[in-house]
């Protein structure tokens, strides 16, 4: 097998070495009943590489995939153009075949990119600091709560309407254990009034921006009112681009950022793996979960990088930890940074321009069509759309035409009627004029 | 004239009057290894004895500091937010970590002495 | 001597001299700066048209100063990772021992496989018609995890190995509350990976822990005396932290069952029983698989990972939404509680989306390579090789435990007794000698362990130099020879490194120059 260096005659030698007759000699504190053959396992023999692809291959065609048609979605995930060299570079061995940094002699490729990952989170987010990765945006949000109740001493966590449905129900599952969770009205392309529902008791108000029907939030007013209570704002982003043209969530005044990184660097994968940011204030940096690289001096003087502050991990504080999480995202981190490293500050502002522009005319060319309004008065690269049929249907209706239309609001809220007509649509950078004029043609159609 | 006891939990305690000044022996220093950072308790709270009070970290390990005798915290050694150091370089005396004024005088007396904490750590 | 061109033909002083070199690199050592020293204003790596952007749809929140990210062209971004990249070790370069890591190779096929677009280029919420191939994957992925453990049913949306384990302990909460039972304690045993009370107290649960024989093994005895109608679960590791499987495993289960508590496992070291033991024989009730250790996802530098959760039957009905589902000849998501089957009760949603599908591709891979007998001749060559080093080793080294072992061996440093030297000097001198030193200092009921989990994937030849090297280490430290330990590493790219500094004075951040001047000022 070809996975598998060791010849019969190794496993000989090596069993004499060991003084045993036989491999099963080596498992002798299993329970008798429990050591079962190869025949009790209803699965194949070992394959090839050639069929292994084949079996594969098949299953891949079975799939649209998103870069073949007209294509729409967003709702927490983004379809960006990812350049050759970031995948080619993140493949290199020694990146995609090396371990945590724990012997940080011989791991500073992974350190010193961590430190320089860390450095442009905390400068997106406009933050003081950033960690290495969390699992993704919404682990990332609950996290925060959790962090800010850590803070406070409080219990509860206010959740805006506009946050994205999976990142408040992610949310609620781990806050609930121990705190409380109030949700804001949901308010389809209007702000809600969270400021009134701030009170003493409260931890956190959680907000996302642009929201998850796309629309830009202001985030001072919810920021001052949190304050002026002894609560701490939490900004969620699901869209990193957007910080290249809008406002950073530090410089309206949030606490704690937690975002989803996928669009820089990591393709749409189907959900995962995903990379979670996490930025927060310098005062509050021991409260923060995840790893930490940091810089230091070796033996000879040399600037080098260490994973630090580790007592505040899993591994060392155990029960007390501030989170129990290991893992991070390792190179999901490593395609974000050298995407980023490539598009530079004017890259950057260039990309989140050409997908403002992208989604503006496509939004304003949309609300011509007969029966279809635009309800996000602001947003970035996604909008959402009031259509006279509803939203589920039409996007069945579309795919059946080859276009991917968007994500109706009731894929994510199947119990709120009022949503059951919105579609929440995301034209990037990579959709063309092409698509765009399929989708205006064939909705158009669709709703006549 | 002010009289050190010991806890078996590696905290040494100095009573003068009514104020009892709490940190952690050099045995448990030297088992922590260089210090990195010192959780002080807030001014006014109240510990009972054998509660949790501070903890120390070193790089690779973090330990809870408990209160050997009952009390209200009056003061915490700012200094050592600044210089974790000082805990290792002085335990017994500049890194010293907070203040208490106590509840319960007997409570010295059921602390070890400076021989009997010797004779304890030797058994170690 | 010099021939009459001048050019020394014999090896001379020069190639022996530690003669400095003017750039400060050396030779195929290159120093790498930061890349924000590196960059210019105003230079980029891609090629984006400019576009005027109207205000009417940006909210009055235009952004207004800069981000601060460095320009590099293409080539500058390039060199420096790849500079970056020379400076790690990796299982492509060596062996790498860390024991309970299982740092086998990874298949380059798995990653083929993840790009094809039919995968990769997929997002989560597209219709679930145009994605049945997907949906197909993550079936036949949950079918080999739960006929290689056993099991009748797994979650598969959990991130990473304590993701599971949260997931796990979250089932069995809601297990519980459906039989209108509250229990608050845990049962942890000392040996056990930090993740796993840290995830009992993140659910809710006190931890109890439960101490370790001399023998290696929980003591079984003391975990039952614990057991009480207050108890929620246990979390056992099996094969254990100590490289040992637990003999009295089923016994446990039922006495855990008998007072109407669940059984965790970790499953962390399920390299070494898979394909020969299934942990659903065993008793268990909830496991988690990590898919970047026992199915070869990659470590990627410490992340993603993968961690789905194979269940029981009294666990099953309240694994955490989404479920799949096989329905009238398709598949569908299901991702709300009222469209849950029959029967089910899920439990709350985990993370968004369905789970690390860029993971299920690669594992699937590996598991349609190697077939049922891969997997099971896998795990017997990883316990062989294990017991191979043990067998070579503990003549010299010293082994707490006499053996067989599982997948990993453990020693202790009883051996370096009197020496001077302790494990971490033990293990700076094995990066000295071209390896990554094995997982020291843990599990934490040895003194100054040293846990060696070499795969299936070395030959022997590897092996015995890895034996070998270790050997002569071993005799030089203890015959008094502790000149190599001695300020190790020296030949990597830094030497040992400031970690109290860092944590004192924790620099986390490259700052701008006027950041900097501001914060002295």
């Amino acid at each position: 097998m070809r996975y598998l260096p060791l010849t019969p005659a190794d496993r000989a030698k090596m069993l004499a070495k060991i003084g045993a007759d036989s491999i099963d000699a080596l498992f002798r504190d299993v329970p008798k009943e429990a050591v079962v053959g190869r025949e009790v396992f209803e699965l194949p023999d070992h394959q090839g590489e050639l069929a292994v692809e084949r079996v594969l291959s098949k299953m891949a065609a079975k799939n649209v995939a998103a870069g073949s048609v007209p294509f729409f979605c967003g709702a927490g995930a983004y379809r960006h153009h990812v350049p050759a060299a970031v995948d080619h570079l993140i493949q290199r061995s020694e990146f995609l075949t090396s371990y945590t940094p724990y012997q940080p002699e011989i791991a500073q490729g992974t350190l010193q990119y961590l430190y320089e990952f860390q450095t442009q989170v905390a400068l997106l987010m406009g933050m003081e600091v950033a960690n290495a990765s969390l699992y993704d945006g919404s682990t990332a949000t609950a996290e925060a709560v959790l962090m800010a109740q850590r803070i406070t001493k409080r219990p509860k966590a206010i959740l805006s309407g506009g946050l994205h449905p999976h990142y408040a129900e992610t949310t609620a599952t781990l806050v609930e254990l121990g705190g409380q969770v109030v949700y804001a009205p949901r308010m389809p392309g209007k702000t809600e009034d969270l400021i009134a529902l701030i009170d003493n008791e409260t931890a956190c108000v959680v907000v996302q921006s642009p929201d998850m029907f796309g629309l830009v939030r202001d985030l001072k007013p919810i920021a001052e009112a949190a304050h002026a209570k002894g609560a701490l704002l939490i900004a969620v982003v699901t869209e990193v681009v957007s910080l290249g043209l809008i406002e950073s969530p530090g410089a309206m005044g949030a606490d704690i950022v937690a975002a989803e990184g996928q669009s820089i660097g990591n393709g749409l994968n189907f959900g995962g793996p995903y990379v979670g940011l996490f930025a927060t204030r310098e005062k509050f940096l021991r409260q923060m979960p995840g790893r930490l690289a940091g810089e230091t001096v070796d033996a000879a003087g040399k600037r080098g990088y260490v994973l630090t502050l580790s007592t505040r991990e899993q591994h060392i504080r155990r029960e007390k930890a501030t989170s129990n999480i290991c893992t991070n995202s390792g190179l999901c981190c490593l395609a974000f940074t050298i995407h980023l490293s490539l598009l530079g500050e004017e890259g950057f502002a260039r990309l989140a321009r050409a997908n403002h522009v992208r989604a503006s005319t496509l939004a304003t060319r949309l609300a011509k069509i007969k029966g279809v309004t635009l309800v996000t008065p602001s947003f970035f690269n996604e909008f959402t759309l009031k259509l006279s049929r509803p939203a589920g249907i039409v996007v069945d209706d579309l795919a059946e035409k080859g276009i991917i239309a968007g994500v109706p609001a009731s894929r994510l809220l199947p119990h709120e009627t009022g949503v059951r007509d919105l579609l929440i649509v995301a034209a990037t950078e990579t959709a063309t004029d092409e698509d765009c004029e399929a989708y205006a043609k064939g909705l158009a159609e669709v709703l006549s | 004239m002010s009289e050190v006891r010991f806890t078996d939990q590696h905290e040494w305690v100095r009573l003068d009057g009514d104020v009892a000044t709490i940190g952690i022996t050099k045995y448990a220093a030297d088992q922590l290894g260089d210090v990195v950072y010192v959780e002080l308790p807030p001014q006014g709270k109240k510990v009972g004895a054998g509660g949790e009070a501070a903890v120390v970290e070193s790089v690779k390990a973090a330990s809870e500091v408990y209160a050997p005798m009952s009390g209200e915290v009056t003061e915490a050694n700012a200094a050592l937010s600044d210089d974790p150091a000082k805990v290792n370089a002085d335990p017994q005396g500049d890194g010293w970590f907070f203040k208490l004024k106590i509840a319960d005088r007997n409570e010295f007396a059921k602390l070890m002495s400076d021989a009997q904490y010797a004779e304890f750590v030797k058994g170690l | 001597m010099m021939n009459n061109q001048g050019r020394p033909s014999v090896a001379g002083a020069a190639e022996t001299s530690e003669l400095a070199t003017i750039s400060g690199d050396r030779g195929l050592d290159h120093e790498e700066a930061l890349i924000f020293e590196l960059g210019r204003q105003g230079m980029t790596g891609v090629d984006i048209p400019e576009v005027q952007v109207a205000e009417e749809y940006l909210g009055g929140l235009r952004r207004k100063g800069p981000v601060g990210l460095p320009g590099l062209s293409e080539p500058e971004v390039v060199r420096h990772y790849v500079r970056l990249s020379r400076m790690n070790y990796a299982i492509d370069a060596g062996l790498y021992p860390l024991g309970s890591c299982t740092m086998k190779h990874n298949p380059r096929l798995n990653e083929k496989m993840a790009r094809l677009p039919g995968f990769g280029d997929l997002h989560p919420l597209q219709p679930q018609q145009t994605v049945q191939g997907a949906l197909a994957l993550i079936s036949d992925l949950m079918k080999w995890l739960t006929t290689l453990t056993g099991m009748p049913a797994v979650a598969m949306s959990p991130k990473a190995g304590a993701h599971g384990e949260l997931c796990g302990l979250l089932t069995i909460r809601a297990a519980l509350q459906a039989r209108g039972e509250a229990r608050p304690r845990i049962l942890v045993p000392s040996s056990a990976h930090g993740t796993n009370p840290a995830t009992a107290a993140l659910a809710g649960f006190t931890v109890d822990e439960v101490p370790a024989k001399d023998d290696g093994h929980v003591d079984a005895d003391a975990l039952k005396a614990k057991l009480g109608p207050d108890v929620a679960a246990i979390m056992l590791t099996n094969p254990n932290t100590c490289g040992l499987f637990e003999r009295r495993v089923k016994e446990i289960a039922d006495e855990v069952h008998r007072v109407g508590a669940y059984f965790y496992c970790d499953g962390a070291n399920f390299n070494a029983i898979a394909g020969r033991v299934r942990p659903g024989d065993l008793g268990i009730d909830a496991m988690h698989i990590n898919l970047h250790k026992t199915f070869s996802t990659p470590h990627g530098g410490g992340g993603p990972g993968a961690g789905p959760v194979v269940l029981s039957a009294a666990l099953a009905p309240y694994a955490p939404l989404p479920l799949l589902i096989h329905d009238g000849g398709s598949f569908r998501l299901v991702e709300h509680a009222d469209e849950a089957p029959t029967g089910t009760k899920p439990s709350g949603r985990l993370c968004a989306f369905h789970g690390q599908m860029g993971m299920f591709v690669r594992a699937l891979a590996y598991m349609l390579s190697h077939g049922a007998d891969g997997v099971r001749q896998a795990s017997e060559d990883a316990v062989l090789s294990a017991n191979y080093i043990l067998a070579s080793l503990k003549d010299v080294m010293s082994a707490p435990f006499e053996g067989p072992c599982m997948h990993e061996a453990l020693f202790d440093d009883s051996f370096l007794e009197g020496t001077g030297v302790t494990t971490l000097d033990f293990a700076k001198a094995m990066i000295d000698e071209g390896y990554h030193p094995m997982t020291m200092y843990f599990p934490l009921v040895v003194h100054g362990a040293m846990l060696i989990e070499p795969t299936e994937s070395e030959s022997k030849e590897s092996l015995d130099r890895f034996i070998h090297v270790l050997r002569e280490m071993a005799l030089e430290a203890k015959s008094g020879k502790t000149e190599r330990f001695e300020g190790a590493p020296r030949f990597a790219p830094r030497h040992r490194l400031d970690e109290t500094a860092a944590a004192r004075k924790p620099v986390l951040r490259w700052k701008p120059k006027d950041d900097v001047k501001q914060a002295a000022e």
